[in-house]
């Protein structure tokens, strides 16, 4: 890739380092993420994955990816990374390796494991100025498992373990985990959110934080047909309905200075977003929840009015 | 060769640098931090060319320590008790990875109650996951294991992780007489790791970990590192020979001590197994033909050496450092299990002593011998029996008064 800026979509990479043919879900927003970032960073990766959906990506004795892969577990992928890159860095520094073998490594992390159960071992990987790529597909839930409540799941979503019910109409009671204040406490050289729907601007950010040596983290937000309840069709509608709400905001910190990479114009309502799908649905029916949906679209204001993009 | 006064962990620590190890990641715990920080130190003044990283986690620095093997790099990690609890999960991992990392675990009890006294819970509890498991008695054992421990986990008949044992402060604390082999030496020995068999490099994409659909997949790699584990027991042969013509030492998948004419056999691990030399020693003025085994290897488990060595003895006395609660000793079971098809097997008596480094005392020994001595006259095998003698009952009762307990 050159160092310009790409401006559509017919200038992405026509290199699939990912083939067709996986054990995904149809309409796997996260897919379609990972299809992205694997043209941006080339064949010439290895994957640190940690246990989630995309663990099944890999079938014994079939792999779909051009590059390397290796399987840790939920907490840990970020340490596996520390040992591959430091196990190539020495390998080089000793002339055991020439340094034209020498690989990218990946995180590949879902929101179960990145907000929750690797938090540690991921501030670990931060705080020692790891030179890696981390990308989190965030589908708001434990998906593999069937979606159940993760520390990504927002407010008023219906998951498998915080069903609405006469007790508690509105599902989750929870906020979503800030997971981009936790990693850019730590000052990270380079830190972006992406999504599905804007494969420019996430090839963009990839193209950037290319520069940078250390920790370059990556968070998408990404619509899932099963779990969210919606037909596979509409994946690529959800995610950009995700971002227009000002749900999703889409932005980068460089060593912790934070910029919005796309504001909408004119802000959708949450509801429309909401509403196309069924983890929301009891908050329509069979009576509006109206305080739940309207601290959700509060909520929403509050984060654009901090950030003085909204008046 | 230069003979010099270390402990168990600086004995473990020069095994390392001698094994010009590329990469230690740790994590500290009482009591195998001698081992990090003295690596450490070399490290830092230059002594010894190794990349050292402090990481987050036990869980963590047994991943990092795994994935750097398996990218090629000769890995070493160290830990104990809690900390091996803690990455226990990444153990199993680090074995399906079929990579030659080296640990060195210093036992230490199992909280709760939390100790710092050794037994082998925490090493027992990793029997299963296909790690290689060497126990070691002397500081000079605990050095020349990790030497053998990477020749073994190397060789590509093998290719599994090993864990070399030693107990914590009764090994790890202790100083003895170490003989500290030359550099060339163990370079002739142990050459340079060239990884053949997994490793991530450009242009040759290579998964490792993936997922299996099904039992016949699953089962087929299990089986792979069961087979892999017993060709150690052969390949060991060959490592411990050249060991023994390099170093001049000689180091058996079990070790021996007055076996050959002895009818009374006492089976120990790790360094109390001293303590039941003596007891075989004083046994034997005594009149009583008495003998020690000590198996070094507990995976793969020696079978056939074990059978060996127990033909036509007449009792053997297991005393397990360790509790399967609910069942009794560990390795109690295991021998139960490599001697049941035996025709004239010995009887086969059982004893929990020395849990968290509490001692095993003379008159202890004597009541073990009297009891093997007795069960051959009666042919009946008393149940387990758990060591404690009256005034370490006593003492503990006081204390408990002072303390206003019942």
């Amino acid at each position: 890739m050159d160092s310009e800026n790409i401006r559509s979509i017919k200038e992405l990479p026509p290199e699939e380092n990912m083939q067709p043919g996986t054990a995904a879900c149809a309409g796997c927003g996260g897919l379609l993420t990972l299809r992205y970032c694997l043209k941006a960073l080339g064949e010439n990766i290895v994957i640190v994955n940690a246990a989630g959906c995309f663990t099944l990506l890999t079938i014994y004795p079939f792999s779909p990816f051009r590059n390397s892969w290796l399987y840790t577990a939920m907490a840990c992928a970020p340490a596996g990374a520390q040992g591959v890159r430091d196990a190539l860095d020495i390998l080089i520094k000793k002339g055991k390796l020439d340094p034209e073998e020498n690989l990218k490594v990946v995180v590949l992390a879902g929101d179960g494991s990145a907000y929750d159960m690797a938090l540690s071992s991921t501030s670990g990987a931060i705080y020692r100025n790891l030179d890696f790529y981390y990308i989190c597909y965030d589908n708001e839930a434990y998906g593999n498992t069937g979606f159940q409540h993760s520390g990504a799941s927002p407010f008023g979503s219906r998951t498998g373990t915080t069903p609405p019910g006469e007790k508690v109409p509105v599902g989750s009671q929870l906020q979503k985990k800030n997971l981009f204040d936790i990693w850019n406490s730590h000052k990270p050289p380079y830190l972006a959110t992406v999504s599905p729907a804007y494969p420019v601007d996430l090839m963009n950010k990839f193209k950037k934080a290319e520069q940078f040596k250390g920790p370059k983290l990556f968070i998408s937000h990404i619509p899932c047909p099963p779990g969210w309840g919606f037909d596979p069709s509409q994946s690529v509608k959800l995610a950009k309905l995700s971002v227009e709400t000002g749900l999703w905001p889409l932005k980068e910190s460089i060593h912790g200075e934070v910029e919005h990479t796309f504001v909408p114009k004119k802000f959708k309502p949450v509801e429309e977003y909401l509403q196309a799908q069924e983890r929301f649905s009891h908050l329509f029916k069979p009576e509006r929840q109206e305080d739940a949906l309207k601290s959700i679209q509060e909520m929403v204001d509050e984060y654009w009015r901090k950030n003085t993009l909204l008046p | 060769m230069a003979k010099e006064m270390l402990t168990g962990n600086r004995a473990a620590a020069w095994g390392v640098r001698l094994a010009e190890v590329d990469y230690i990641p740790a994590y500290p715990i009482t009591p195998q931090t001698e081992i990090i920080e003295t690596i450490a130190k070399w490290i830092s003044d230059g002594e010894m060319d190794a990349g050292f990283v402090t990481m987050d986690s036990e869980h963590s620095m047994i991943t990092a320590a795994g994935a750097a093997s398996a990218t090629g790099a000769r890995t070493f990690t160290t830990t104990s008790s809690q900390g091996l609890m803690y990455g226990f999960e990444m153990l199993y991992t680090v074995a399906g990875w079929r990579v030659p990392l080296v640990m060195v675990n210093v036992s230490r009890g199992l909280s709760a109650p939390i100790t710092l006294g050794p037994d082998h819970n925490d090493i027992l509890a990793l029997r299963d996951t296909g790690f290689l498991q060497i126990h070691c008695e002397t500081c000079q054992e605990v050095l020349d294991s990790v030497l053998m421990a990477y020749r073994l986990a190397e060789d590509k008949r093998v290719l599994l992780p090993v864990m070399v044992n030693m107990d914590g402060f009764f090994l790890s604390f202790t100083r003895e007489a170490v003989e500290v082999p030359d550099v060339e030496a163990v370079r002739c020995f142990l050459p340079e790791y060239q990884p053949e068999h997994a490793f991530f490099r450009a242009g040759q994409p290579m998964a490792q970990g993936v997922a299996v659909l099904g039992g016949e997949f699953y089962s087929y790699f299990k089986y792979q590192m069961h087979l892999a584990s017993q060709n150690a027991l052969e390949v060991y042969r060959e490592v411990s020979d050249d060991f023994e013509r390099i170093f001049g030492r000689k180091y058996g998948t079990i070790d021996e001590y007055m076996m050959e004419d002895a009818e009374y056999v006492l089976v120990m691990t790790n360094s109390f197994s001293t303590l039941g030399k003596a007891a075989v020693k004083r046994a034997r003025e005594k009149g009583i033909k008495a003998g020690l085994l000590r198996p070094r290897f507990l995976r793969p488990f020696p079978d056939s050496d074990i059978r060996n060595a127990l033909k036509g003895k007449k009792a053997v006395a297991v005393i397990d450092q360790n509790i399967s609660v609910g069942k009794g000793g560990i390795i109690y079971s295991e021998m139960a299990g490599c001697l049941y098809n035996e025709e004239n097997r010995p009887l086969l008596l059982s004893f929990i002593g020395g849990l968290g480094g509490k001692n095993i005392s003379q008159e202890e020994f004597d009541l073990i011998f009297d009891k093997m001595i007795r069960t051959v006259d009666t042919k009946v095998v008393e149940p387990l029996h758990l060591l404690y003698t009256e005034n370490e009952w006593k003492g503990i009762t006081k204390l408990k008064d002072i303390a206003g307990r019942q």
